[in-house]
């Protein structure tokens, strides 16, 4: 599947060349975007321009409303490291959901076994466990497609269903809060456990780590002699083999690498956003982040730049709920629309740049 | 319905007129006229890259001319699609075959059929097969799923989808390639039982005794164009040759005089297999208690009809495939176990049947292909040192004297012959002591299937080991010192150089002989 | 005592697998022409949402049926033309259609939700219901939906089986060239089965919020669309085989009801894992195999480089 380019930049080429490339390439998505979207608008009987006017006032215009779309590029920088890591090497990774609530899961679990230490040990174990959870959640289908027992697509879609049940029924018992409020969640984390804040807002120091992931990723892929045997068994695993490439193991360790990144989306979302375990950890950011590695073809800039125009497009869906009464379905039915016309435009398969 | 018995028919069944079609840069046929006629064998020869393949697709309505006629029975017609080619009575049988293994027999020539109920009657088809299978010698079981049969009950299957579906001219494209001798021998009687009932055949082929054993005219073709045409009576080996390749003559074309032979090696072995076996799943072929060994300053080539097993023999010497009983030595030590990586460590070198497939990552650029399966050479902290990547394989190239393309094209874009250049040159850079080639000359062109064989012998010569697969057995008479012949996953005979005879080699190869082995191995397990 | 248990197993098994094996059905049609579909689940949810609106809003069910059957045929054409006439990724489009499910089902079912509706009218011959044991169970009244989903199961097999279209078909999920080679046109077949396999995902959603639930909620069908999706593979892509697997899974999910109606230990939420885990443990057991049936041309990304 060429979700991912195979091929390298050549070094010589400068920056500022494929800076410009890249821009207009994601321009022309953005362009679509916005036309779609006013065409949605217009079918539900809604004013575009308004819709315009609303969502950029309440997203890029302030800085509340942009620290709102900073929280939500978090978790779709995570999730979508999660898909585009192990699609280098030709992966599938479509369990993005349950590596997610297994992170937190794993990270919860940390924070309450150690409530007691203090914040220098208790970040870095939550944050190991995050990864680890997702990482060990992910290998699972790894070893699977490693054995050539189950594809590693059909085993992370089911395997997605089975963490927020677990979250549930620890919610639900073991770890219920014991405050009597509406609905069932775990106790306030330690706040030694907590993700410190930046400036002020819910923005978290996820973030940083979201984007020192994207850096590493790109940085692990282009760079370092793993990233040569990732895209060897990336573009021709049969050839990758015979040339002494250990497949099976990359297979495991590149799911378990990307699954950690989506188990660092659940980690920030529960230490660094929502403070307590919960059942709605996730709105479908496994998917989304699955969309955005996509259309961003698996390169760290168009990740950037995809999870950005996510979260204003799923901002835009909650605004536009509250001001002009749109049902928040209509997001997905955005989301979708983009992803066809962008299959439609693409007549030829993908080559790599 | 059985077309009776005609004599050669007076006017053609199809005519080509000044077909010419460009593909770029390269004029593939230029201004070709062809006439077939029914009742009889008509022979296109010429080497590869002489322009009968495109001729045949032209014909067969899968490319369009550029210019020129197709007539049938007089009549011009333009072939859009093979439908349209078939519906017209032209049927051909590509080297590739186009069965779909999953199938029957009976599904897959049901689904040629132009008239076929829209409920199926699997046993008035399974009639008609056995009809057509006796009147031809084409006899196949309709029940059996093709990833059954064998390589020439294959043949015969697509051969009798086009008679099935009422194709008066068949065109088959090197349809003795993948036969063994005596299935050669089946084939040229298919073809008089179809001579003799009208229809016309289209033989396309480079081998040269084929065709003066079974052609009635010759047409041969050199670089695009008509070099000659002959009647039977008038071919000889010389004047095809000559029409084939101009002035000069080429080693391919002359009978298969064998070299001298080499100084029988009597170093310790390189690679030993003793008694090994390997399983196998689906199509596969498992591989039974096999010994062999290869030693050093030796070529010991594998003959064999496709499907033997030699992909299999590859990868167990590789270490892609786990042994399941016996035992694998390498420079004397137990590397039943060992990893791939550990197997190219030791100096093992692996040429595969299709670079690209199998030695050759197509997203990558050169550069990063000549570094993958140098194992930790060329590490360098968590890098890749390629500066002095790049020197080793300047080296290589330049002692194997071939030309190196730019490192940052990507290798897809390299032609096969390049693209093959360039997995040898990675596979000869660190001086291996064993060679493994699989069909390494197949679809390269005369002068680079030469430069490959004189290669591999100056290897021989330099103290390696070296283990040929190949299909053509004029390729093992010239290249061989010892000749091993596979059959069914067991060697099924062990000749040294010039002691054996085509024929012979021939029967072992298709299992109609038992085994022999005259060079006595201790141990070695009677196969058959 | 058992058999009331057992009844009551067999009746529920009967009912969850209905959807089931509609749903399987619908994509084992289509992955025989080599397309994978794995915008089931938004498919199944645009039949169910579409089915109980229709419904709600008319009072006839079978207008909901047909109307589901329909929209879900029409979603998959979409579908279709993405991958067959713009060549367009077939995962990454199928991910594509379940979101459009997730968003359409919503919209459409979000004005319906609360409704309540009759439902499928159930019915049970006669001569059955007069025996003693079955009397007192819901075994053998059923809808007309679950009475006809193994013949149309049967009717599936014999059309890909034993008729001209079904061969073409086959062939070309095969090998789609030797296909063309042979006269057939592969993008038609493609075409024409894809509506087929889009009604019958839309029945199977349809069954869900007409027969089964008899409400409306958003992500409703849990997951099914990708158990049918694993059922395709365990029953070999053969229709035959894929009762025996729905009643499976029916029956797995049937005996999840049961231990919570009767009240055992077992948190609800581990019982809700085992559809999945399930047909995790049966790919796992027979998956390797399976990898030999799959159609060889089978969404060639799908099965990535194996």
């Amino acid at each position: 599947m060429r979700l991912a380019p195979t091929a390298t930049r050549p070094a010589a080429n400068p920056l500022a060349g494929t800076i410009v490339r890249g821009f207009s390439r994601y321009g022309l998505i953005t362009v679509f975007v916005l036309a779609v979207f006013g065409a949605v608008l217009l079918a539900s009987g809604k004013d575009p321009l308004k819709a315009y006017a609303d969502t950029f006032r309440f997203t890029l215009a302030s800085a509340y409303g942009f620290s709102e779309l900073l929280v939500r590029v978090t978790p779709l920088l995570f999730a979508a490291i999660a898909v585009a890591l192990p699609a280098r090497l030709g992966l599938i990774n479509v369990g993005g959901e349950g590596q997610l609530y297994m992170g937190a899961l794993a990270a919860s679990a940390g924070a309450f076994q150690l409530a007691a230490a203090p914040a220098w040990i208790l970040l870095p174990v939550v944050l190991l466990l995050g990864f680890l959870g997702g990482a060990v959640w992910a290998a699972i289908p790894g070893a699977l497609r490693a054995a050539k027992l189950v594809n590693e697509t059909v085993s992370t879609l089911l395997l997605n269903y089975i963490p927020p049940l677990i979250v549930s029924y620890l919610i639900f018992g073991p770890w219920r809060s014991p405050e009597n409020s509406g609905f069932p969640q775990s106790p306030r984390y330690p706040k030694a456990a907590l993700l410190p804040s930046l400036f002020d807002t819910r923005v978290h120091a996820g973030l940083l780590v979201a984007l020192a992931g994207l850096a590493a990723y790109g940085w692990l892929v282009d760079r370092t002699r793993w990233g040569v045997e990732m895209r060897a068994i990336g573009g021709n695993p049969e050839a990758a083999r015979r040339l002494g490439i250990a497949v099976p193991a990359w297979t495991v360790a590149g799911l378990a690498l990307g699954g950690g990144f989506a188990g660092l989306a659940g980690m920030g979302e529960a230490m660094g956003i929502a403070g307590r375990l919960q059942q709605s950890l996730s709105p479908g950011y496994g998917f989304t982040g699955f969309l955005v590695a996509w259309l961003a073809g698996g390169r760290p800039l168009g990740i950037l730049l995809m999870a950005f125009l996510f979260a204003v497009i799923t901002a835009a869906g909650d605004i536009l709920q509250i001001s002009q009464g749109l049902p928040y379905a209509v997001v997905n039915i955005l989301l979708a629309t983009i992803l066809f016309v962008v299959l439609a435009s693409r007549s030829a398969p993908r080559t790599s740049k | 319905m059985l077309i009776a018995m005609k004599p050669p028919s007076a006017t053609p069944l199809v005519e080509l007129r000044a077909i010419s079609k460009r593909y770029g840069e390269v004029q593939a046929n230029d201004r070709v006229d062809l006439s077939l006629y029914g009742g009889e064998v008509h022979a296109l020869l010429g080497e590869n890259g002489a322009g009968k393949s495109t001729l045949s697709k032209i014909l067969y309505g899968f490319v369009r001319a550029d210019s020129g006629q197709i007539l049938l029975n007089h009549g011009a017609v333009d072939l859009h699609s093979p439908r349209e080619a078939r519906a017209r009575g032209i049927g051909m049988v590509f080297q590739n075959f186009m069965l779909i293994p999953a199938l029957s027999v009976l599904e897959n020539i049901a689904l040629h059929l132009a008239n076929l109920p829209a409920v199926l009657s699997r046993k008035a088809v399974a009639r008609r097969i056995a009809q057509f299978g006796e009147r031809f010698s084409l006899a196949v079981d309709p029940y059996a799923d093709i990833r059954q049969l064998s390589v020439g009950e294959q043949q015969k299957v697509e051969i009798l989808k086009l008679l099935m579906a009422e194709a008066r001219v068949l065109i088959l494209d090197e349809p003795t390639k993948v036969l063994a001798p005596h299935e050669v021998d089946a084939l040229f009687r298919v073809f008089s039982d179809l001579k003799a009932a009208g229809y016309a055949i289209l033989f396309i082929t480079h081998k040269l005794r084929e065709v003066i054993r079974c052609a009635d005219r010759i047409t041969v073709m050199r670089q695009g164009r008509v070099a000659g045409r002959l009647d039977a009576p008038e071919a000889d080996v010389n004047v095809l040759v000559a029409m084939m390749f101009g002035e000069q003559g080429v080693e391919a074309a002359e009978p298969p005089e064998l070299r001298p032979a080499s100084v029988v090696s009597t170093a310790p072995p390189i690679l030993e297999l003793r008694n090994a076996s390997c399983r196998a799943t689906g199509s596969e072929t498992a591989l039974r208690h096999l010994d062999l060994c290869i030693a050093s300053r030796e070529i010991v080539g594998v003959a064999g009809v496709s499907g033997s097993g030699q992909k299999e023999l590859g990868d167990l010497i590789l270490g892609l495939r786990p042994i399941s009983s016996g035992s694998k030595w390498m420079h004397g030590e137990d590397a039943s176990r060992w990893s791939i990586a550990r197997m190219r460590g030791c100096g093992l070198a692996f040429i595969p049947e299709d670079p690209l497939a199998m030695a050759a990552v197509p997203g990558l650029p050169v550069r990063e292909n000549l570094v993958l399966g140098t194992g930790r050479r060329y590490w360098k902290g968590i890098g890749i040192d390629w500066r002095a990547l790049e020197a080793a394989m300047n080296d290589s190239f330049g002692s194997l004297q071939f030309a190196r393309p730019p490192l940052e094209r990507p290798i897809a874009t390299l032609s096969g012959g390049n693209l093959q250049r360039v997995v040898i040159a990675r596979e000869m850079a660190h001086a291996p002591t064993l060679i493994l080639a699989l069909y390494p000359t197949r679809g390269l062109d005369v002068r680079s299937a030469v430069s490959v064989r004189e290669l591999l012998r100056r290897a021989r010569d330099r103290g390696s080991g070296v283990l040929l697969i190949s299909e053509d057995l004029e390729e093992l008479a010239d290249m061989a010192d010892r000749l091993l012949v596979l059959f069914d996953g067991t060697i099924a005979g062990e000749f040294k150089r010039g002691a054996w005879r085509l024929e012979e080699v021939g029967h072992l190869m298709t299992g109609t002989r038992q085994p022999i082995h005259p060079a006595a191995e201790a141990g070695a397990a009677a196969s058959v | 005592m058992t058999t009331p248990l057992v009844a009551g197993l067999l009746a529920g098994a009967i009912l969850s697998g209905t959807s089931l094996l509609y749903a399987t059905l619908g994509e084992t049609l289509v992955e025989r022409s080599g397309i994978v579909n794995l915008g089931l689940e938004g498919l199944l949810l645009i039949g169910a949402s579409v089915g109980f609106a229709l419904t709600a809003a008319s009072g006839n069910p079978w207008l909901g049926v047909a109307g589901a059957a329909a929209a879900a045929a029409s979603a998959n054409l979409l579908f279709g033309w993405l991958v067959v006439t713009r060549k367009a990724n077939q995962l990454a489009t199928g991910l594509g259609l379940m979101f459009f499910g997730f968003g359409v089902s919503a919209l459409i079912g979000s004005r319906y939700t609360g409704a309540v509706i009759s439902g499928l009218p159930r019915w049970r011959p006669a001569w059955l219901g007069d025996v003693a044991w079955i009397k007192s169970t819901t075994l053998f009244n059923y809808d007309l939906l679950t009475w006809l989903a193994v013949p149309v199961a049967c009717l599936a097999w014999w059309v890909l089986f034993e008729t001209r279209w079904g061969l073409g078909l086959r062939a070309v999920g095969e090998n789609p060239a030797a296909a063309f080679a042979a006269g057939r046109d592969p993008a038609a077949l493609q075409y024409q089965v894809l509506p087929l396999g889009g009604a019958l995902a839309g029945l199977a959603g349809a069954h869900l919020s007409l027969a089964v639930t008899l409400t409306w909620s958003e992500y409703m069908t849990g997951g099914r669309g990708f158990i049918a999706i694993a059922l395709v593979i365990f029953s070999k892509w053969n229709p035959l085989w894929a009762i025996a697997g729905a009643l499976l899974f029916g029956g797995a999910e049937a005996l999840q009801l049961q231990l919570q109606a009767r009240g055992t230990g077992i948190s609800p939420f581990f019982l809700d894992m085992v559809p999945y885990l399930l047909t995790l443990l049966v790919l796992l057991a027979w998956g390797g195999s399976r990898r030999l049936a799959a159609p060889a041309s089978l969404g060639r990304t799908f099965y990535g480089s194996s």
